[in-house]
């Protein structure tokens, strides 16, 4: 605040700070300086590595080269090696396209719309969500571009475009649409994770000792130097980027709805499925971020700067997107009846009463049982119990996609094309490697990267603050 | 050997804005406070305007948007004219899902090359960076006010001493 705002209380008036119950919970425990933060954050990449990542790296990059080889049988015999064939021609790998990009949408909603609503406590996770993101993103890319098989039998959408016969991609399709919106939730999830990575990476510069490191770290950090003109661009770049990244999270997940909702098939033709695709993919995300903080605050010696706090409060978010998704279940069979539409019914009745009602009675118990356990706080509190919880909504959204999937086209209109779809090895191992390349691509950023946003953290700290005592201010902080 | 200017330490970031304030208030133009965070009301302390980067993001966008229009509409509804389902060879409404997204990928780039050009960043070297003191400060608990010797106000002794009086433990000159 300026001067200007600067109000002149008489000597005679005596402020007091206002009293300790309604002090809100720090954001970082134990009251950690300002040094502390960088030295503990950045020593997590500049120690020797923990005793647990190399082997947890061998054995996600086995996976990761396990899913290399399981798509190199793919292209080179065609979509026949995963369980794929009428009527079912659609199964685990869109399952998991859809699955992996709804885990990403975690990442920027921790980043962008809950840097909108002024969430300070975003400020200690949202930088491993945003990694999530990307690598959740690289994820999910790998599933259209290999679910052909052989894909030269596909060049007419692939690149070089426009093909050999001159012909352009069709823009009326949403599996278009499709494309455009997963590769540009890509490009400017790196960006904006990259903008708020420079302050972090000139502070690991300035700390690195090794001439490579700090090389590398300084390439990148772009020669900043915290100035004070600078942060000034700079957060209004950030501001604009969380701006620009709100409405896009949003249409992703809803773009990816259409490839199904624009379609005639029963139990994808509904208009609900934009926003009951957002919801479902917060909460999956939501539930990823969790499996993975959780073992890394206790492993990484955290807990001071992801507290209690923080775990409860993304438990919350994942009771409320959880009730949406509940919610968006209850009125699918609803709309179902009352639509008055029969295949619409019966698409509905097989998918809870079919041959496929382990998979949807999976799906319910993970998605619309579990989260309502956190309306209880000594629930939300219990890191093994949220750990645990968090792996069943992880389950449960896969389930989900599944059973959209694979439920509404097995049975379609003519009862003579009827199937059962049944993965093969393939598939199942290409799905575990697709879990290998996430993971061995956290390790490696968790590795070198400052996984908690320095700068960010640091600037919700009361040292912060100018108008704290613990900030230097003289006169407390009563503007 | 030239002298780039004269290097104040604060302790607080309070410590830091009240200087700044009366680093602005003497009429100095080129200097500055590198901070290891943004500290709130800094801007003001120093007397910085709006940040300008929100007309790269505009510009951006809008060319995001047209981009995407244009494209679709030559793509599809003037190089290589194919009917598909009866629909119009070109409507704005097939058209918006990726000029949509077309304007935000634009309009991000936009922000972040805006950010760039103003700060006038990458830049490789900075005689700041050199100094050791300076490097173990700025991005890590310091709060460091530098004022260039190349502002016309400069003067070597006046400077330090109206940084002195503004409460810095250290005052250092950075050499070039």
């Amino acid at each position: 605040m300026s001067a200007a705002v600067e109000h002149p209380v008489p000597s005679s008036v005596k402020i007091a700070p206002p009293p300790a119950e309604l002090e809100r919970e720090p954001l970082v425990l134990n009251n950690r300086s300002i040094g502390w933060l960088s030295d503990h954050i950045a020593g997590i990449c500049e120690g020797p590595a923990p005793k647990w990542w190399l082997p947890a790296l061998m054995i996600s990059s086995t996976a990761l080269v396990m899913m290399l080889g399981c798509i190199g049988y793919l292209i080179s015999t065609g979509v026949g090696v995963w369980g794929l064939n009428q009527p079912v021609e659609w199964a685990w790998d869109i399952t998991n396209f859809v699955f992996w990009i709804g885990i990403g949408h975690a990442g920027t909603l921790i980043s962008a719309i809950l840097f909108l609503l002024r969430q300070k406590w975003r400020t200690s996770v949202n930088r491993a969500a945003e990694a999530m993101t990307l690598f959740a993103v690289a994820c999910a890319g790998i599933f259209p571009v290999i679910h052909v098989g052989r894909i030269w039998y596909a060049v007419w959408w692939l690149p070089p475009i426009p093909n050999n016969y001159d012909i352009w991609v069709n823009f009326r399709s949403p599996l278009l649409w499709d494309v455009f919106a997963v590769s540009t939730y890509g490009t400017v999830s790196l960006l904006f994770w990259y903008t708020g990575l420079i302050p972090d990476l000139a502070t690991m510069r300035d700390r690195a000792t090794g001439k490579v490191k700090k090389f590398l770290y300084g390439f990148f950090a772009l020669g900043w130097t915290g100035s004070n003109r600078h942060w000034s661009n700079y957060e209004k770049a950030y501001l604009l980027l969380a701006g620009l990244s709100t409405p896009l999270v949003l249409s992703v997940h809803s773009i990816v709805s259409f490839d199904f909702a624009v379609s005639q098939v029963p139990g994808w033709h509904t208009t609900i499925f934009p926003p009951y695709f957002v919801a479902g993919a917060v909460f999956s995300g939501f539930g990823m971020v969790l499996s993975l903080l959780i073992p890394l605050r206790t492993l990484c010696k955290l807990e001071d700067i992801i507290t209690v706090r923080h775990v409860s409060l993304m438990c919350k978010v994942i009771l409320a997107t959880g009730s949406i998704v509940g919610y968006a279940y209850g009125m699918e069979f609803f709309i179902a009846w009352y639509g008055g539409n029969p295949y619409e019914l019966a698409a509905f009745k097989n998918r809870a009463f079919g041959p496929y009602w382990w998979a949807y009675w999976s799906m319910i118990s993970c998605n619309v049982i579990c989260p309502h356990l956190f309306w209880f706080k000594k629930l939300r509190e219990n890191m093994l119990f949220v750990f645990i919880v968090s792996i069943f909504v992880n389950i449960g959204m896969w389930f989900e996609r599944f059973v959209i999937i694979v439920i509404s086209l097995h049975r379609d209109y003519l009862p003579s094309s009827w199937g059962y779809f049944r993965p093969t090895w393939v598939d199942v191992c290409t799905f575990i490697g697709s879990f290998g390349l996430f993971v061995t691509l956290f390790l490696l950023f968790m590795r070198y990267l400052p996984m908690i946003a320095i700068s960010e953290v640091k600037g919700v700290t009361p040292q912060a603050d100018p108008h704290h005592p613990q900030g230097g201010a003289k006169h407390g902080g009563h503007h | 050997m030239n002298a780039y200017g004269l290097m104040a330490v604060f302790e607080t970031p309070a410590d830091a804005m009240h200087a700044a304030e009366q680093v602005r208030d003497a009429g100095y133009s080129k200097w500055d406070v590198h901070t290891p965070f943004p500290v709130h009301g800094l801007d003001a302390a120093m007397g910085i305007s709006n940040s300008k980067v929100g007309w790269f993001t505009f510009i951006g966008g809008a060319t995001g948007y047209t981009t995407g229009m244009i494209m679709i509409w030559w793509m599809n509804a003037f190089d290589y004219k194919i009917v598909i389902g009866g629909k119009p060879m070109f409507s704005p409404f097939y058209a918006f899902p990726v000029s949509y997204e077309l304007t935000i990928l634009f309009a991000s780039f936009g922000s972040l090359i805006g950010m760039a050009l103003l700060n006038r960043l990458p830049r490789l070297h900075h005689p700041l960076l050199k100094n050791r003191r300076f490097c173990q400060g700025a991005s890590h608990d310091k709060f460091i006010l530098v004022i260039e010797t190349a502002d016309p106000k400069f003067n070597a002794e006046e400077t330090r001493k109206l940084l002195a009086s503004a409460g810095s433990k250290h005052i250092e000159m950075v050499e070039d």
